[in-house]
């Protein structure tokens, strides 16, 4: 192995290793953020022996060993320690002598530890960013730099908002542990919603010139995946999954060979990914089997499914997805929502009905940026022959869309109703 | 990226109920951190079929066959961040094998899917 490759290695291993090392190192040391540093000066650690060294054998138990060390003198150098500590400690290094045991890192269910990191790591108290680049940080051990690539953001930026996360959550006194009864359904939702953050962030790629980060797309994937087996009860957790696991089936036919985005109804279908389009309906209907089939993520998630069963988009079950709309119209009132509602209207009953509805929304403050209100209501008028108010319609999106590919869609769009009215 | 791992033992030996048990347990874990989207275990080679085409001819060939190399392999898909990862995976899997079953000799072959 080269230099390189080992380096490459140990940061493999480590990201993989890293939510096991914190959740232990958490849970000896009663603080997240200290847990977090060490776990990083274990990597150090790893960089700086094995390339002499070489890989041990078992790379996750020596990164464990080292880490709750550096935690056992880290426990010993404070000077505040009580007697108490001392046998605690004590404990711990007998324990940790009685290492190695081949199983240990098979047998170590952290289930219950890591779920209680991903609530301190998104805790309510951050803001939805911060617990977005935390979470990355501390459950899918993504580094700073990466973390400030996938949201276009300078690495400084990103560096200071974990550092202020982190101390927020040692100078709260938080206590590390997992909410129960209606408390955890209302933290879930705050977990739930820096996941979503994470994985729209990926897929709609709001801002720069890709139309998608399909690396944040399956880390959000991952920890709905962790999130479903650790607390399997949260019907929303599975609503959220399946939600992801669907939308993500679609990433290779969004767009095309030259990289520009390709609408649902115009997607080569052979292109969806049946293993992921399998596992999001695992997940609906694990989801419904929880009662939780009227969730907000549940009913979106619906929504899609529709669209993975239809083998063509002609073969669409437009009223169902229309329904579907209204319930979801009905738990949250989002002029969003209501737009995506129109939308269904529109392939169900028509155009005319559909126009109805989106010019209701014409006034609403909260879409009057929003590009796609100008792009569907173009679509309709453009299907019932305006085209001189389509092509406005579709100029107007352009100059709304923040995606340049986006923007260049919008104006092919602009182009077409030109050339249809002559 | 996605990858397959398709595990090939050298011998036609079963494994033991400790090396089931080690493997269980692995694939349990990686489940839970939301690594493994599937898996699964083939029946022996010998009872397959095989079709190949060869100088143009295409022809089918049912088992059982007599050449009883290999009894029994497994494959497992797996969602991971590149392939250094990938075979950091699979050198845990392997040294599962070395630790539970001495002497069990085999190959796990990594390779990832074509597409984003």
């Amino acid at each position: 192995m080269t230099a390189a490759d080992i380096h490459r290695t140990i940061v493999s291993v480590w990201r993989i290793e890293q939510p096991r090392l914190i959740t232990s190192l958490s849970r000896m040391l009663r603080d997240v953020s200290l847990a977090e540093d060490l776990t990083q000066e274990t990597l150090l650690a790893a960089l700086e022996h094995w390339p002499a060294t070489g890989v041990p054998e078992k790379p996750g138990a020596w990164l464990m060993a080292t880490a709750k060390r550096r935690a056992l003198d880290h426990l010993r150098r404070g000077k505040m320690l009580a007697r108490k500590h001392d046998m605690v400690a004590s404990d711990m290094e007998q324990e940790q002598q009685a290492m190695p045991d081949l199983d240990s890192s098979l047998d170590d269910d952290i289930g219950d530890e890591l779920l209680r990191l991903i609530f301190t790591a998104c805790h309510p108290l951050l803001s939805r960013e911060a617990r977005a680049a935390l979470a990355l940080r501390m459950i899918c051990g993504l580094t700073t730099e990466e973390i400030a690539r996938a949201f276009l953001l300078p690495a400084a930026t990103i560096g200071q908002r974990i550092v202020r996360a982190k101390r927020t959550l040692s100078e709260s006194g938080l206590t590390y542990e997992t909410p129960s009864g209606e408390q955890l359904s209302e933290r879930l939702a705050s977990v739930l919603e820096v996941v979503y953050l994470i994985f729209n962030e990926g897929y709609t790629a709001a801002r720069g010139e890709h139309w998608l980060r399909p690396q944040l797309c399956h880390e959000a994937l991952r920890m709905g995946r962790v999130l479903t087996s650790i607390a399997p009860h949260e019907p929303e957790a599975h609503g959220l999954l399946a939600l992801m696991e669907f939308n993500a089936s679609r990433i290779a036919a969004r767009t095309d060979p030259a990289g520009e985005p390709v609408l649902l109804l115009e997607q080569n279908r052979a292109l969806w990914d049946q293993l992921q389009i399998r596992r999001g309906m695992l997940a609906l209907a694990r989801a419904g089997e929880l009662d939780g089939a009227d969730g907000f993520y549940a009913l979106q998630a619906a929504i899609i499914a529709c669209h993975a069963q239809a083998s063509t988009a002609d073969e669409t079950d437009w009223p169902r997805i229309s329904g579907l709309y209204a319930r979801l119209a009905a738990i949250i009132r989002s002029p969003v929502i209501e737009l995506n509602r129109a939308v269904a209207v529109g392939m169900a009953e028509g155009p005319a009905a559909a126009l109805i509805l989106v010019d209701r929304l014409a006034h609403e403050p909260a879409l009057k940026a929003y590009h796609l209100l100008a792009s569907v209501r173009g679509d309709l008028l453009q299907k019932l022959g305006r085209f001189e108010e389509a092509r406005a319609a579709f100029e107007a999106a352009a100059g709304l869309a923040g995606n340049k590919r986006e923007r260049d869609l919008l104006k092919r769009r602009a182009a077409e109703a030109i050339a249809m009215q002559n | 990226m996605r990858f397959m791992y398709i595990v090939t033992p050298a011998h036609a030996v079963p494994p033991t109920p400790e090396l089931m048990d080690a493997v269980h347990k692995l694939a349990e874990r990686e489940i839970k951190a939301g690594r493994m989207l599937g898996s699964g275990a083939l029946t022996p080679r010998t009872s397959g079929a095989q079709v190949r085409i060869a100088d143009g001819e295409l022809s089918v060939i049912d088992g059982p066959f007599v050449e009883a190399k290999e009894v029994i392999g497994g494959y497992a898909i797996f969602e991971l961040k590149d392939k250094q990862e990938a075979v950091a995976k699979a050198v845990e899997f392997m040294q599962v094998h070395r630790d539970h079953m001495p002497g069990w000799e085999g190959t796990c072959e990594v390779r990832a899917f074509a597409g984003p």
